[in-house]
């Protein structure tokens, strides 16, 4: 028995090496036939044919426009894309070229995936702050747009109802905004307004933080990035807290339904709280009706979201140059227009908007741009996001569930707290 | 594993000796050599994993960090005991679902088992019924119960007809009083089938002459269950019950796909929370030490059923 001992470890590493060699394969530095360098690239949009068309134009056009480099395009499917760059960082077998949720550049960038970005200032200067990725002072990541989360409504609905339709400049206030729901809900809407409930994930964090920042709380401490306590857990954010529960307790929200727009579609409510990305459908559904309206104004003015999904350069690239080349070459304003209008979302530069069928100061789309520029938050810069981002959707979902809200804001807080503790300060 | 590898000759050999020792050299690098894959697939996937997680359950190790990790001692384990509210509620949430699962479902499963095992006409439809769900993937059976669920689900319209509007039903899977209780439910309907097969196979192996014995003595259905069939069916219960448990305790995919742990922590199960907090908080370290207390804990509860369903001679 204790002899065959050596024999199954052999066996074992035998069997290591064996993957390890198949993990090799995808890397680096690879020359084609006509002499090229390769510089490899890997997206999330495999399953997203819009986004994957514009990609291949640019690359093509790249690749055509001179003879050094050759850029290689993976692409996997959202859900299994982080697992995926995770799993390549850990084997170091990063691509040159990745894209990133905004969100988590700066736990990458922190654990060192990912390297400044190192592009012409003149690129990321003329896009919106909230599709340039900052940590330390560095720029690690750009993108070339942005989504911005609004109120939908019908005009008509409004006008029967005698709700004044707020603007960007003039929002509704709270109590405007719960009055304008009861008016609805005895208008005979169930729950007057979707706010999306059903969804799990970072949608959580994205769509209801804002909220809380428009009360005067926040997720995190900014100054410091240390610690949770106060910001969280202050009277502003209990203020949220309770004003959140509410929404649920007195039936002007709806926890359970599908995800999406279909229940505004379909006149099910009256208001819906969602991103541009559902915006062209309803306007396809609904017309010149459609109304889209700036979040309310919960105390210090309205706040939505900011930061979607940006490029980076791996730590780990051989081909430096090259992938800026690259990107350099991937911010014209045609294709950031392409991407807009092809995805609806919103563009990064100002003469992407103005070319764009639906965002140029013409266009249907045109409030979300506003909206993004005037209101747009980003989520706390700190590689703890990932742990805030969970922690805040237990804590809201346990409270739109009518558990106490300081308790479980102090819980949230407490557990935030623990984590940046044991990772010492995530270095600041 | 009683394979051993040819011992270094020390003496002078002699030649038949040798040949011999060849021969059963030969035959020992043939056995390693058919072993091999399975061994491989052990030692990566299995012990590898077991021995990393020991190791790490020590440290403060994360999944993304520059930092390296660093000893703990005991930490972890200190910090899931005595600081950690949501992982005492984990334990306590993954035992009551034991504890309820374990019997109702293998109860169910040798009823429904008796009630097929008959010579009648669409009896193996009725097989066919009850075991659907188990080769059904668990993930769709999960999304389709989180519809049934809903405020204005199939369930709750059911409730409102049956008792014609009196009561409209609830919220279950969002009221921290409900949703284990709805969760059980849905599990121990999707698995059941499982063990009714295997309870089927166990009354197959009874002789029918037994019957026979009993009716000839005067033994009515309820009696010839208790003298016949039960003690029959010992090895199968012991084998129903053994699987039953540890698959009650390992919960994860109903409460990932159906309430990720909530509301306010009601349905978070050991396994659920050790994946949460070991991929999507990253801390690998803490996440390791949970599944630790875990594997001693399933551990400790299968040599206690084991003891207690052993044969008594």
């Amino acid at each position: 028995m204790r002899r065959t001992v050596p024999a199954f470890v052999a066996a074992g590493a035998i069997g290591a090496l064996a993957l390890t060699g198949c993990g090799q394969a995808g890397q680096g530095s690879t020359t084609t036939e006509d002499g090229r360098t390769q510089v490899t690239m890997w997206t999330h949009s495999a399953g997203n044919p819009a986004e994957l068309e514009v990609y291949e134009r640019i690359i093509s056009d790249f690749n055509a426009s001179q003879d050094q480099y050759e850029v290689v395009e993976e692409s996997f499917p959202q859900g299994a894309y982080n697992d995926a760059i995770v799993a390549a960082a850990a084997s170091g077998d990063l691509p040159c070229l990745l894209d990133l949720d905004g969100p988590i550049m700066p736990n990458w960038a922190w654990a060192e995936y990912i390297q400044p970005l190192g592009i012409s200032t003149d690129i990321t200067d003329s896009l919106l702050p909230t599709a340039v990725g900052v940590w330390n002072d560095e720029i690690y990541s750009a993108g070339y747009w942005d989504a911005a989360l609004s109120i939908f409504a019908r005009e008509s609905v409004l006008t029967e109802n005698g709700i004044r339709i707020p603007t960007i400049d003039d929002p509704w206030t709270a109590e405007e905004f719960t009055a304008a729901l009861q008016t609805l809900k005895d208008a005979g809407y169930e729950t007057p307004i979707d706010i999306g409930a059903e969804d799990t994930g970072e949608w959580w964090p994205y769509a209801y933080s804002p909220f809380l920042q428009s009360f005067g709380g926040d997720l995190i401490d900014r100054d410091t990035m240390l610690s949770a306590d106060g910001a969280l857990n202050g009277p502003e954010a209990v203020a949220w807290g309770e004003w959140f529960q509410g929404l649920f307790a007195d039936g002007l929200a709806s926890n359970s339904g599908t995800i999406g727009n279909q229940e505004f579609v379909d006149d099910e409510v009256a208001l819906s709280y969602t991103g541009v990305w559902n915006a062209l459908a309803s306007v396809e559904a609904i017309g010149d009706d459609l109304v889209i309206l700036p979040p309310p104004d919960l105390g210090t003015g309205p706040k939505i979201g900011g930061g979607s999904w940006q490029w980076a350069i791996s730590s780990t690239c051989e081909e430096v140059e090259g992938a800026r080349a690259y990107l350099e070459f991937s911010f014209q304003d045609e294709y950031i227009t392409e991407f807009a209008d092809k995805q609806i979302v919103i563009p990064a530069t100002e003469g992407a908007a103005e070319a764009s069928e639906y965002f140029g100061t013409d266009g249907v789309l045109r409030p979300f741009v506003e909206l993004s520029q005037e209101y747009a938050v980003l989520r706390p810069e700190t590689p703890a996001y990932a742990v805030i981002s969970t922690t805040f959707e237990t804590a809201a979902k346990d409270i739109m569930n009518g558990a106490d809200v300081q308790q479980t804001l102090d819980r949230a807080v407490q557990e935030i707290d623990a984590n940046i503790e044991s990772n010492d300060g995530y270095g600041f | 594993m009683t394979v051993t590898p040819p011992t270094v000759a020390a003496e002078t050999p002699q030649r038949a000796t040798r040949r011999f020792r060849t021969t059963k050299g030969r035959e020992t690098w043939a056995g390693l050599a058919m072993m091999a894959p399975a061994g491989i697939l052990l030692v990566l996937f299995l012990i590898i994993p077991v021995i990393l997680a020991f190791t790490l359950s020590f440290t403060n190790a994360r999944l993304i960090s520059p930092n390296p990790p660093r000893f703990v001692g005991l930490d972890n384990f200190v910090r899931a005991f005595t600081a950690d509210g949501v992982f005492v509620q984990s334990v306590w949430n993954t035992f009551l679902f034991a504890l309820v699962v374990v019997p109702v479902q293998a109860g169910l499963g040798l009823l429904l088992a008796v009630l097929v095992n008959r010579r009648m006409r669409g009896v193996t439809a009725f097989r066919v019924i009850f075991f659907i769900p188990v080769v059904t993937s668990i993930v769709v059976v999960s999304i389709l119960w989180r519809f049934l669920y809903q405020p204005n689900g199939l369930i709750n319209s059911m409730i409102d007809t049956i008792t014609f509007g009196a009561w409209s039903g609830m919220d279950w899977l969002n009221n921290p009083q409900t949703a284990l209780g709805a969760i059980i439910v849905l599990s121990i309907w999707q698995a059941v089938g499982f063990h009714m097969i295997i309870w089927l196979a166990g009354l197959q192996t009874i002789p029918e002459e037994l019957y026979e014995a009993a009716k000839m003595d005067g033994a009515g259905p309820w009696r010839q269950f208790v003298s016949v069939t039960w003690p029959g069916l010992r090895p199968t219960m012991v084998f129903v019950l053994v699987t039953i448990t540890i698959a009650a305790l390992g919960l994860f995919v109903q409460i990932d796909v159906m309430t990720q742990g909530g509301p306010v922590n009601s349905t978070s199960t050991i396994v659920y929370y050790a994946v949460r907090k070991g991929y999507e908080q990253q801390e690998i370290g803490y996440a390791a030490a949970i599944s630790l207390i875990f594997f001693v804990a399933v551990l400790i509860i299968a040599l206690i059923q084991r003891r207690l369903t052993r044969e008594k001679d």
